[in-house]
């Protein structure tokens, strides 16, 4: 669906493209089937993501196209996940906020044995290597998490849309 | 006498003054009322007692002397004569100008004697001037400003005519009244008035403006009550009161519409809503004059909202004014010198929003569209001025843009402006701009039902039916393609969503177009269903199901289910007489679309008699026919018999036969009843049969003849209720010994299923308490030992539902018996799990739908007669058995509606909670999903057993069973909507036990968990 975003006036992509959200993943009879095991998958893992709310617009990832199924990889096996997300424009300020979220989504809700990378799509930020560092950086995400008026904006984007 | 009685009443008169000026003894007031409602003495007397402190100096003692005086009128008012009311009139007037502690008891006197009909002419507006000239009303307490708009509500109500004698003095004096006002009670009293005012036209004189502006100073309303506020007014009644007020006359519009255009441009929510409600509310009573002067910047607000906004109420809102006020607009009766506005204001609509609809980004099309649609949905003249600009601009986009997402957001919106078409109904021909676009509007639609895009074909099939719905626009050469589009959709289509749309869409239009789709859709799909297979098995088979729905879906009309029923019919006896493996399953999916079609012809008679005539006795024949070929042949493995497939019958006969009329279902009672009783086979179509029927017969070889009882059930448990059953005792008495001595558990089952759905509906009597005997003399020693205990119990929990649910008094000794065999090592468990049979609604009988006595509010009743049993029952039980108990309490608080369940669950929570122990996981499962509801609702409750419950979950979340796993981890999401200080306690443990279950084997359980950690992470932190 395309149409208007939210006018009010310090945004600074004041009038995003609004993309159509993917609806619930269907359940399948094996997946109703108490014996058979289901492999951890990229739709699951987007999953995850898609619902987390973009800090500036009451938008979420996956309506923006900042995450996209076909930007998340996941290897149950070896337990790694990578995502990319895309900043809505080059210069977005909340590039590392979005990040930041992905990462704490993701490390709330995956075992402990996956190592994560989330990073910007190649080429979609300015300061696209900056970011990535820091997003890398387990002691700089920690210590950021310290900071209660972070932790406050990262939650908001996690919590459940009323 | 008398004189002595005067001295007495009045010395006591005196003593109860004096008691309650100088001795402060208010409860004294009652009874000196008393004294005058039964004549004891009268309110001259009282005057006359008084006098002494009505002229004391002490303005405490004036006040309190008053005091009395208005408490005694306030309850005698109505007793006063004419003369007397007069005086006190008078006097209270004149102590108007008293000393203010008197003040308050003065307007209380006022305000008992404004209720009295005996006031004279004149003394209502005397009253008023003098309150107007002497008191300054905002300067008194709450109460007493009350108590002024109470005298001029009484004064308005009854003496109409001479205050509106003051003219525009009156409202003058009443904006000087209200003017500063804050308290919300006496604001709704003030509101009021003022609609009053206006609604019955009192002189506004000059002060229209005034009177606006005192009331409008409270616009936008911001009120928020206080906690534990005792009067209960809220926010909203205030709004709905001014605003009733405010759009009440047009004399208002001048200082209106630039105050709402001021707050609709504010920053605050609330302020938008309000006026845009307004905004809406007035144009009820505007017209062109009143808005000329402001349409350009309302319209300016109007688009600016709806293009910026984030918030969805507010651009509905915004929409529902715009269309109000194109609607006033169109209203408008024009003067001949005047321009119509109506033209301008569209134009300027259009011109505003038309070109967004053409930009390449497209992104603000969809609020233009609505916008336009808002103005286009105001009026037959707003709709054709709109859409013959739009719709061929729509149509020169579609074919601009290729991209499928593009041009489905382009049909979306045009698709709007077709649906407001049907509002208008029929349309004179040469009106309709809708005509003139037919040929490019068909060749647009038609080709979205091309696109592979399944989404664009979805709103090309909407479209077509809102098309079709439009009287005289499609021609018949266009029907037949739609025809052709809809049948190709529904069987080659890949994607089952535009399938199953494209079958509904069918739906929908038949009704409209019978002859068509009977002639052109209907052969088309025999033709396929006939069809041998060429291509591979499977995709065969699958375009064998699409057109035994498709043709389900089209019988919307009479005529039509003539050509389907035969076909559908047709096609089981073919499916019957060949070999291949999917026969059970083709011959369900027949009875599936059977179903369909008696459903769609319950409404009409006609249809129903035709369909239960055609459908039923042919269903019985081909039955009969197997098993007898079965009885004879000892031919084994005929699908038709196989109990999916009567299983699958069951729902056509039945819905066949519930919407029957009394007489046509005693018609046909008449054949099928002797059929199995007798054996009378003769209203069967290809009726030679090798052998007899004799289902209730004895003998092995009668054992798939007996299946058909399934049949029988379906269709004599479904008759209306004052339909007679010929040889009812007999047929109660053959189904009975079959229940109890069948050892094929199917037909014992439906036996004693159709026993019940029998008895369920007999009248009571003594034919019923003896087949009831009967059945129990048959029952019982079968339950206590032998070889037949499971039929026996299926049959008493069979009978023990039917009597249940009427109510009958023998229902008790039923459940008795029930609840006694709980604690039976070998049939409990059965028993625990008949439980949910009872509380359960059956799918084939004993439901409301097939007529049976149900009252309404059996489960409750269930639940308190059986609970208290049932928990003393486990305390009393060993430990084999206890579980059985569990299992069935948990049964009956499943079925339970939610709110009784609240309320009651309190009470038997510690009972839950050791339940939450017991390893069973029926019971594990159905008490976690009565704890889910309750943690949601009655948190405090909840709080007190935390600790219980946290420790109970977490273990249960590594349960083997994962509907178990996933219960208990919602469980453990719902723990967070208690308070967040009994929890925080918890959050580590959880959530460090919560780790686990995210690697759960399946993904199911996966999804719970993150959602509760998520939530248990966000306890207590900033931001949740």
């Amino acid at each position: 669906m395309v149409g208007a975003g939210p006018g009010a006036a310090p945004l600074e992509n004041a009038n995003p493209l609004i993309y159509r959200r993917s609806g619930e993943r269907p359940v399948t009879a094996r997946e109703e089937d108490d014996e058979l095991p289901d492999a951890i998958d990229d739709r699951e893992i987007f999953d995850l993501i898609r619902s987390i709310n973009d800090p500036e617009h009451p938008l979420t990832l996956e309506e923006l196209n900042v995450v996209e199924q076909v930007r998340v990889k996941v290897n149950d096996a070896e337990s790694t996940v990578s995502v990319e997300f895309t900043p809505t424009i080059p210069h977005c300020s909340m590039a590392t906020l979005i990040g930041l979220s992905i990462k704490v989504k993701l490390l709330r809700s995956l075992p402990d044995r996956f190592k994560l990378d989330v990073h910007i799509t190649p080429g979609t930020h300015a300061s696209e290597h900056a970011v990535n560092k820091q997003l890398a950086d387990k002691e700089r995400v920690a210590a950021a998490l310290e900071n209660s008026h972070l932790l406050e904006v990262v939650n908001q984007c996690l919590s459940a849309r009323s | 006498m008398a004189a002595a009685g005067d001295g007495a009443g009045a010395e006591a008169l005196a003593a109860s003054v004096r008691d309650f000026v100088s001795g402060q003894q208010d409860g004294r007031a009652a009874e000196v009322a008393a004294g005058v409602k039964d004549g004891t003495w009268t309110v001259l007397q009282l005057v006359e007692a008084l006098g002494f402190c009505l002229e004391n100096t002490d303005p405490q003692m004036r006040g309190r002397g008053i005091q009395l005086l208005s408490q005694v009128l306030l309850q005698c008012y109505s007793l006063l004569q004419e003369k007397e009311v007069l005086h006190l009139v008078l006097f209270y007037e004149s102590r108007l100008q008293d000393h203010h502690l008197v003040i308050p008891s003065v307007l209380q006197g006022l305000r008992a004697l404004s209720m009295c009909e005996v006031l004279s002419p004149g003394l209502a507006v005397s009253v008023l001037k003098a309150i107007f000239q002497e008191v300054h009303v905002q300067s008194l307490l709450q109460l007493d400003r009350h108590t002024v708009y109470s005298i001029i509500t009484n004064f308005m109500s009854t003496r109409e005519e001479e205050l509106k004698g003051l003219g525009a003095n009156f409202t003058f004096g009443f904006i000087q009244v209200m003017d500063g006002e804050k308290d919300p009670r006496n604001l709704l009293v003030a509101f009021q008035i003022v609609r009053d005012l206006i609604a019955k036209d009192y002189d506004l004189g000059p002060f229209v403006e005034e009177l606006f502006e005192v009331t409008s100073c409270y616009f936008p309303v911001d009120f928020t009550p206080p906690p534990n506020d005792p009067h209960g007014i809220q926010r909203e009644d205030l709004i709905l009161s001014l605003r009733a007020v405010l759009a009440s006359t047009p004399q208002f519009a001048e200082f209106l519409l630039p105050l709402l255009i001021e707050k609709l441009d504010s920053e605050l929510q609330s302020a938008k809503l309000d006026s845009l409600q307004t905004l809406t509310a007035c144009c009820a009573i505007y017209g062109q004059k009143e808005l000329q002067e402001f349409l350009p910047s309302l319209w300016s607000s109007l688009r600016r909202e709806v293009f910026q906004t984030a918030s969805e109420k507010i651009e509905t809102e915004c929409l529902a004014a715009l269309h109000a006020l194109s609607a006033c607009l169109s209203r408008s009766v024009l003067s001949s010198d005047s321009e119509d506005l109506l033209d301008s204001f569209l134009s300027s609509i259009l011109q505003d929003c038309r070109h967004h609809l053409c930009e390449p980004d497209m992104k603000l099309v969809w609020p233009s569209a609505k916008l336009l649609q808002a103005a286009a949905g105001a009026s037959l003249r707003t709709y054709h001025c709109i859409t013959h600009s739009v719709l061929l601009l729509l149509l020169e986009q579609y074919t601009k843009h290729t991209q499928s997402s593009q041009r489905r957001t382009i049909l979306e919106m045009l698709l709007g402006f077709l649906e407001l078409q049907q509002k208008w109904g029929h349309v004179e021909e040469d009106e309709s701009v809708l005509l003139s676009l037919q040929a490019p509007v068909c060749s647009v639609v038609f080709s979205a039902l091309m696109d592979p895009s399944v989404q664009l074909q979805l709103v090309g099939i909407k479209a077509l039916t809102v098309l079709g719905f439009l009287q005289g626009f499609l021609s018949s050469s266009d029907l037949e393609l739609v025809v052709d589009h809809l049948v190709r959709l529904a069987l080659h289509e890949e994607d089952s969503q535009s399938s199953e749309a494209a079958m509904e869409a069918a739906a929908s239009l038949a009704p409209t177009y019978p002859k068509v789709f009977s002639g052109r859709m209907v052969p088309r799909l025999e033709e396929q269903l006939q069809s041998e297979r060429e291509e591979s098995y499977h995709n065969h088979h699958s375009l064998q199901q699409r057109c035994l729905q498709a043709l389900a879906a089209v019988s919307t009309h009479t005529s039509i289910v003539r050509e389907t029923v035969p076909v559908l019919l047709q096609y089981l006896q073919k499916v019957q007489k060949g070999t291949e493996a999917r026969n059970t399953q083709d011959m369900v999916s027949v009875c599936q679309s059977l179903h369909r079609v008696a459903l769609q012809c319950q409404q009409d008679a006609d249809g129903c008699w035709y369909f239960h005539q055609t459908v039923v006795p042919c269903l019985l024949a081909m039955a009969v026919q197997a098993a007898m070929q079965e009885s004879t042949h000892r031919l084994p493995g005929k699908a038709l018999l196989e109990e999916e497939v009567l299983a699958a019958m069951i729902p056509v006969i039945s819905a066949a036969t519930t919407h029957l009329s009394p007489e046509l279902a005693a018609q046909s009672v008449s054949h099928v009843v002797p059929l199995f009783l007798d054996g009378e086979v003769s209203f069967l179509p290809q009726n030679s049969f090798p052998c007899s029927f004799q289902p209730f017969g004895d003998g092995e070889c009668l054992e798939a003849q007996r299946r058909l009882v399934a049949l029988l059930m379906a269709f004599v448990c479904s008759l209306p209720r004052n339909v007679a059953i010929p040889q009812q005792e007999w047929l109660l008495r053959e189904l009975l010994s079959l229940s109890c001595s069948c050892n094929c558990p199917f037909t014992a089952t439906t036996a004693a299923k159709c026993f019940a759905g029998l008895v369920n509906k007999h009248p009571a009597g003594q034919q019923l308490d003896e087949i009831l005997q009967l059945a129990m003399n048959r029952m019982e020693p079968s339950l206590v030992e032998g070889p037949r205990r499971t039929q026996a119990l299926t049959l008493l929990l069979w009978v023990t539902k039917a009597l249940v649910l009427r109510y009958h008094p023998l229902s008790s000794c039923l459940t008795d018996k029930l609840l006694g065999l709980l604690g039976d090592t070998e049939l409990g468990p059965a028993v625990a799990d008949g439980f949910s049979l009872l509380m359960a609604e059956s799918p084939d009988v004993l439901h409301k739908g097939c007529h049976a006595d149900v009252r309404i509010m059996f489960r409750q009743r269930f639940f308190t007669d059986n609970v208290p049993k049932l928990v003393q029952g486990f305390h009393g039980a060993g430990p084999d058995v206890k579980a059985n108990y569990l299992k069935g309490l948990s049964h009956v608080l499943n079925h339970l509606p939610k709110p009784v369940l609240v309320s009651e669950l309190p009470t038997l929570l510690s009972l839950l909670l050791e339940a939450l122990s017991c390893s069973d996981r029926v019971v594990q499962l159905s008490t976690l999903s009565c704890l889910h509801p309750l943690l949601l609702e009655a948190p405090q409750v909840m709080s007190l057993h935390v600790d219980t419950l946290v420790t109970k979950f977490l273990d249960l979340t590594s349960s083997p069973t994962m509907a178990v796993r996933i219960a208990a981890l919602r469980c453990a999401h719902a723990l967070t909507s208690l308070p967040t200080t009994v929890l925080l306690p918890y959050k580590g443990r959880v959530i460090r036990a919560l780790a686990k279950p995210l690697d759960d084997k399946k993904r199911l359980v996966r999804k719970e968990a993150v959602a509760a950690r998520g939530e248990w992470f966000l306890l207590g932190s900033p931001g949740r």
